[in-house]
């Protein structure tokens, strides 16, 4: 299949260029201190929170995760077009909507290897306290598909970014942008007087924040699962037709 | 029900004529490599090629042949699939560009002008990726891999990054990188652009070997390397199709428009008249050089040589003679020659 040898590649492309070592080096040095962090907060006293949350749900995480999303989707396709490889990639027998997907894929590989290393951090937590609410999986899978779940969404805005520019800077500024605009735009209504109260709720359910407070306390909803998901598939649908029109708008 | 029956018989028309298509298709499909139709392409309002019809028989070598920005590479990169035509139709074995684009692209080899390669990969290492990406897999890739490298002469490389590369191993890659599904039609877009004179020799031996067993599309402006290389030119001006022929008719056209130069010493004057009353001699320039020589520059009639009578008649009047031959055919005067005869 062919999408297969393109995926192969994608995630290759990643781990042989030196980018991918930098980012993984300061991102888990960012994940770390974030753990210590909360561990350190955890052990002034008794808490409401477990140790899920209270990684979870820090201004580290977040914006550790925000930075990191544009900085693996840049090159996605602009670096093909500045080199000029799309042409040799284009003119060989392959699907349009391969291409896309096995890009997103190879990021989406590389986002998940990214956090890899958090859940060593929790299983070495849960075996030294040997705290009951150390080891529950409901918060476990609740934050980490959440963090699957928002990834998606993310890696496909920067996608888009990266598919509508040959340029790697501008392709991450757009992808910043669009994210930050939209990780905010729950937070805004705190700043805004005279909002009613129907209106503040229903950005709350736009609100990352608001998402992974609730997955980390274990707390299954349906509404993200399917708010995510299909905010996905619109950004790569939309990201696969900007990739299709560059042949045709030259 | 008027309608119906028209739409009935319209329908069934259609699929008659479909039918004769394909039957002409099938039996054309085995001659004819490439059949380009009013090809037309605008960029931003400006045409890169106007109206262009030719069409390539299986086996041929063809060169494409024109200066920068005639439209070569616009050509090329339509029938590669890369990019779409304003207007016209395309084939390659049979197969529209624009609606069989994957089963053209499955059956060409293209060589882009610029050879992008990823510099993170190695020499081997991509090239076994490019094959399984054109469908070549399992032991057949090894095969094939093992094939191009030993025919592109990349062995000592294969383990190199292909950053580390210098031109003229990268643009072996490319041309490996275009053969490795061993596919019917080759389209090399100048490929020997930016390598030593060594190099070219190297990659013109190269074309010449691959042209027995592939039809073979390749560009340049330059004039030998098509002489050396290709069965036919196709001339292209100003994005048409200015003349298309077998190289030695195509630079005989121009060499009896051509002349004959030569270097000798004399009374500028006296070899002026000497000259011209030569036969066949039509006109001759004479131009004194820094060292005291004369430069002379003859325009002959098509069926004469003077050349030996002005060694003749140099050596007559004892003047000093130092160089004599046939002005060298440059593409610019193919194209002024042929330029010139479409205008007349």
């Amino acid at each position: 299949m062919n999408f297969f040898t393109l995926l192969r590649r994608e995630i290759r492309a990643y781990f042989l260029s030196p980018v991918a070592w930098v980012v993984l080096f300061f991102f888990l040095l960012m994940t770390g201190f974030n753990f210590y962090a909360g561990v350190a907060a955890l052990n002034r006293g008794p808490s409401e929170v477990t140790v899920v949350e209270a990684f979870f749900n820090t201004i580290f995480f977040w914006f550790g995760f925000i930075l990191v999303i544009p900085l693996i989707t840049m090159r996605l396709f602009s670096e093909e077009y500045k080199m000029g490889t799309i042409e040799s990639l284009m003119t060989a027998p392959v699907r349009d909507s391969h291409v896309v997907f096995a890009k997103y894929g190879g990021a989406l590989f590389f986002f998940i290897v990214l956090w890899l290393p958090s859940l060593l951090y929790f299983m070495v937590f849960s075996r030294v306290t040997k705290l009951a609410a150390a080891g529950a999986s409901g918060p476990f899978l609740g934050a980490y598909s959440m963090l699957l779940l928002i990834g998606m969404f993310y890696l496909s805005i920067g996608c888009l970014a990266s598919a509508l520019t040959r340029n790697q800077i501008i392709a991450a500024i757009m992808s910043f942008s669009m994210i930050t605009l939209l990780f905010f735009m729950g937070l805004l209504t705190f700043f805004i007087l005279n909002i009613t109260a129907t209106l503040r709720e229903m950005t709350s359910y736009f609100s990352a924040l608001e998402h992974m407070g609730e997955a980390s306390r274990g707390i299954f909803d349906s509404r993200p699962l399917v708010f995510y998901l299909s905010l996905t598939a619109i950004f790569l649908f939309l990201t696969f037709h900007v990739f299709q029109s560059r042949r045709w708008r030259n | 029900m008027n309608f119906a029956r028209r739409f009935l018989a319209i329908q069934g028309e259609s699929r008659h004529k479909l039918r004769f298509l394909e039957r002409v298709n099938k039996r054309t499909r085995n001659l004819l490599m490439i059949k380009v139709a009013g090809l037309t392409k605008t960029y931003a309002g400006v045409s890169a090629i106007q109206g262009l019809d030719f069409t390539v028989t299986k086996g041929e070598i063809v060169g494409f042949l024109g200066p920068n920005g005639a439209g070569k590479s616009t050509t090329m990169r339509i029938l590669s699939c890369f990019m779409p035509a304003t207007s016209g139709t395309a084939s390659v074995a049979g197969f529209d560009v624009a609606t069989q684009s994957r089963e053209v692209r499955s059956r060409v080899g293209y060589m882009p002008e610029n050879v992008a390669l990823y510099p993170e990969m190695r020499v081997q290492e991509y090239l076994e990726y490019r094959a399984a990406l054109k469908g070549v897999r399992g032991r057949r890739n090894r095969q094939r891999v093992n094939a191009v490298k030993e025919l592109c002469s990349l062995r000592d490389v294969e383990t190199k990054l292909i950053g580390a590369l210098s031109k003229g191993y990268r643009q072996r890659v490319g041309i490996a990188d275009a053969l490795v599904n061993d596919p019917d039609l080759l389209i090399l877009d100048e490929p020997t652009i930016g390598l030593d004179p060594n190099q070219i020799r190297q990659v013109r031996q190269l074309i010449r070997d691959l042209g027995k067993r592939h039809t073979i599309l390749l560009s340049t402006h330059i004039l030998s390397e098509v002489e050396m290389i290709c069965s036919r030119v196709l001339i292209i001006n100003r994005g048409r199709i200015a003349a298309s022929d077998t190289a030695e008719n195509l630079v005989g056209r121009v060499r009896t428009a051509g002349g004959v130069t030569a270097e000798i010493r004399a009374e500028a004057d006296e070899l002026q008249g000497a000259l011209v009353a030569l036969t066949g001699v039509r006109r001759a320039d004479v131009v004194p050089m820094d060292d005291g020589w004369m430069e002379c520059t003859l325009r002959t009639d098509a069926e004469h040589d003077p050349r030996e009578e002005v060694a003749r008649l140099a050596a007559a009047r004892g003047w000093p003679l130092r160089a004599l031959g046939r002005e060298q055919v440059s593409l610019e005067r193919v194209f002024a020659a042929i330029t010139q005869a479409e205008e007349m």
